[in-house]
């Protein structure tokens, strides 16, 4: 096993940042910590890197219970969100940093390191900036050589904290997919903090999706996307429809409208639930195909990038219904501002806990 | 949409940002006439008392044997003053930016306290502490050490003035750079002093020497403090303030200005590297 982590908590003053957290991590694989800002995933981190220590709880890295060790005897390497280079020296100093700072007989020789720097740095494609100074390079590019610096030590574990944020949109792509087939070359165990549900769910093996120091749900991307345990990870996964009604005899209120209830909530007494659903997951039609669809107009259309995103005044329903649908839908209905059509909901996804959006 | 300036509007736009030229003379005036009346007038006024005799006593008056003694004793604080406070500042910057304790804000305003308080306090804050009227004063009298009226007690007030420059200095310059690249190098396998002599002296260099500048100066210079507990002793105890004041005391007008001048050759000098080193400061803090 990579990483263990068994009943960490931390509490600061006025708050709990993890709450009895257990989480194991396989070696070589590629896990996102995803949640909202000051859920404790940036704590949870820093205390696997020995930056924090826990009030409680176990650290097992590679079989060896680190829990206590300060973090330069941990071998984590450690991605920063602002990078951290260090300013005053060069690219080649910053990735020999780790090197030249080992005690001497464990030091490897000039030349070693030199062909290690070298190496890594030809890795994250910046060999062509080894003499510059961090200030020199754009973010992206720092990021890199971060990464290389990181990997000079040969981490048991790679943690990185929210690399990704402090980069343009184009970029963070870029670098994400760049990410992935980096680790897929070097298969080394690392776990990333994000509060980008998007980048969670493009890199990562695994999603741990914690919120208020506690894991909501952990899955692959496609568990954790199709079925989300409760409302609050359904809605972090990405834009939602709340439609708040109540639950009576098999049947969910939404508005004036009844649809059947799932399966697991049929014999329910009756309370107050909430459904769900994605703005791509709603169907647009000129024609009434189903009893259950529901007349709207078109009250805003938006664009956005390859799909076109509509604002429908429904019947019943007291806040407009955000949809999604592809441009060439858009194109072919011929829909515009005020038109009329048939919507119909698809995938309604049926929460009855007390959360609140 | 912003539009270009057109020919027309363009006069319109100069006269908004500047402000009119009767209050531009106004102000640029009345910085002059400061200038001139506080700074220019006096130090001139200062060379011209010292050379009023002659160059041959301008010279004789700075070759005396108490003026040399005086220099030496100024310089002699300075070499002692300065590293000490340098060391000081940098524990007490690295402390309050770096950790978080219990009373880090107290600390942190206490540091303000030297400037807050009157010189002349300083000093005799030392005298009543050490003094030898005072039981630990006549202890320490009894094992021959002697710091009131003596170099010891001169270094001491000398200390406790001056001590706020450079942590006053670092803290804001150490707030700003954050933890982020000690806690690199921390998970990167560094020792604290191998983080501290590659990351955070490296980093902070420039304000070190500038608070030092400050703190020389200023030690160079100092007068209420060290006159409480110095003495007065020609050729022992005085340092270039107190022997200035002497001579000026005894109406010895052209020695006594002939011994500032030498102050003022020493301001001059600090200022000098202040400026320099201000340049490269702001050149360096482009490498962020």
């Amino acid at each position: 096993m990579g990483i263990e982590l068994q009943n960490i908590t931390k509490k600061f003053t006025g708050y709990t940042a993890l709450d009895n957290i257990s989480l194991n991590v396989a070696s070589g694989e590629l896990v996102a910590l995803l949640g909202p800002s000051g859920c404790g995933k940036t704590t949870l981190l820093r205390i696997i890197a020995g930056l924090e220590l826990p009030d409680s709880g176990k650290i097992i890295l590679e079989n060896k219970d680190t829990t206590n060790l300060p973090p330069r005897k941990k071998n984590v390497g450690f991605v920063f969100q602002h990078y951290a280079l260090f300013r005053r020296l060069t690219v080649f100093e910053n990735v020999a940093f780790g090197l030249k700072v080992l005690p001497m007989r464990e030091r490897p020789s000039r030349s070693a390191i030199q062909e290690r720097v070298e190496h890594l740095l030809k890795l994250v494609q910046m060999d062509w900036a080894i003499k510059r100074y961090p200030s020199q390079l754009s973010g992206g590019q720092r990021q890199r050589v971060a990464l290389a610096r990181a990997l000079a030590v040969n981490p048991k574990v790679l943690l990185l904290d929210e690399p990704f944020s402090a980069l343009d949109a184009k970029v963070r792509q870029e670098l994400r997919r760049w990410l992935r087939k980096l680790h897929d070359e070097i298969h080394v165990t690392s776990i990333f903090v994000t509060h980008d549900q998007e980048e969670a769910l493009e890199l990562a093996d695994r999603i741990v999706v914690i919120n208020k120091g506690r894991i909501e749900q952990l899955g692959t991307p496609q568990e954790v996307y199709d079925h989300p345990v409760n409302a609050f990870v359904y809605n972090f996964l990405g834009n939602v429809n709340v439609f708040h009604g109540r639950i009576k005899e098999g049947k969910v209120t939404l508005g004036t409208h009844h649809l059947d209830a799932p399966d697991e909530l049929k014999n329910t007494e009756e309370r107050p639930s909430q459904a769900f659903v994605r703005p791509h997951e709603i169907g647009i039609s000129r024609i009434r195909s189903n009893e259950t669809d529901l007349a709207g107009t078109i009250q805003e259309v938006r664009l956005m990038g390859g799909q076109i995103g509509l604002n429908l005044e429904c019947e019943g329903f007291e806040h407009p219904i955000e949809a999604e649908i592809p441009r060439d839908l858009y194109i072919n209905l011929q829909l515009s501002r005020g038109e009329k059509v048939f919507v119909s909901l698809n995938r309604v996804k049926v929460f009855t806990g007390d959360y609140a959006i | 949409m912003l539009k270009q300036p057109t020919p027309e509007s363009a006069p319109i736009v100069k006269k908004r940002i500047s402000d009119p030229l009767p209050v531009q003379i106004v102000l640029i005036g009345l910085t002059l006439l400061f200038f001139i009346t506080f700074i220019f007038l006096p130090l001139g006024l200062v060379f011209a008392q010292a050379f009023s005799k002659g160059w041959e006593y301008y010279l004789e008056s700075i070759r005396e044997p108490y003026a040399l003694e005086a220099v030496k004793l100024t310089l002699t604080t300075v070499a002692i003053v300065v590293p000490l406070n340098a060391l000081f500042g940098v524990t007490a910057a690295w402390a309050i930016t770096k950790f978080n304790f219990r009373g880090k804000a107290a600390l942190k305003t206490l540091l303000d306290l030297p400037f807050a308080v009157s010189p002349v306090i300083a000093g005799l804050i030392f005298v009543l502490l050490v003094g030898s009227r005072t039981p630990f004063g006549s202890w320490l009298g009894e094992q021959g050490i002697k710091i009131i009226f003596s170099t010891p007690g001169i270094v001491i007030a000398t200390l406790f003035v001056t001590f706020p420059f450079v942590a006053r200095e670092l803290i804001p310059l150490m707030e700003a750079q954050g933890r982020d690249e000690e806690e690199a190098a921390l998970t990167l396998g560094a020792r604290g002093w191998q983080i501290f002599g590659k990351i955070t002296l490296p980093n902070i260099r420039w304000g070190l020497l500038y608070g030092m500048i400050l703190c020389s100066a200023r030690s160079i210079g100092e007068f209420g403090a060290v006159s409480v507990v110095s003495g007065h002793i020609r050729g022992q105890t005085n340092t270039i303030p107190l022997h200035v004041e002497i001579l000026y005391s005894e109406y010895n007008f052209a020695a006594s200005f002939s011994v500032a001048s030498i102050l003022v050759f020493l301001a001059l000098l600090t200022v000098g590297v202040k400026v320099t080193l201000e340049k490269q400061f702001q050149k360096n803090s482009f490498h962020h």
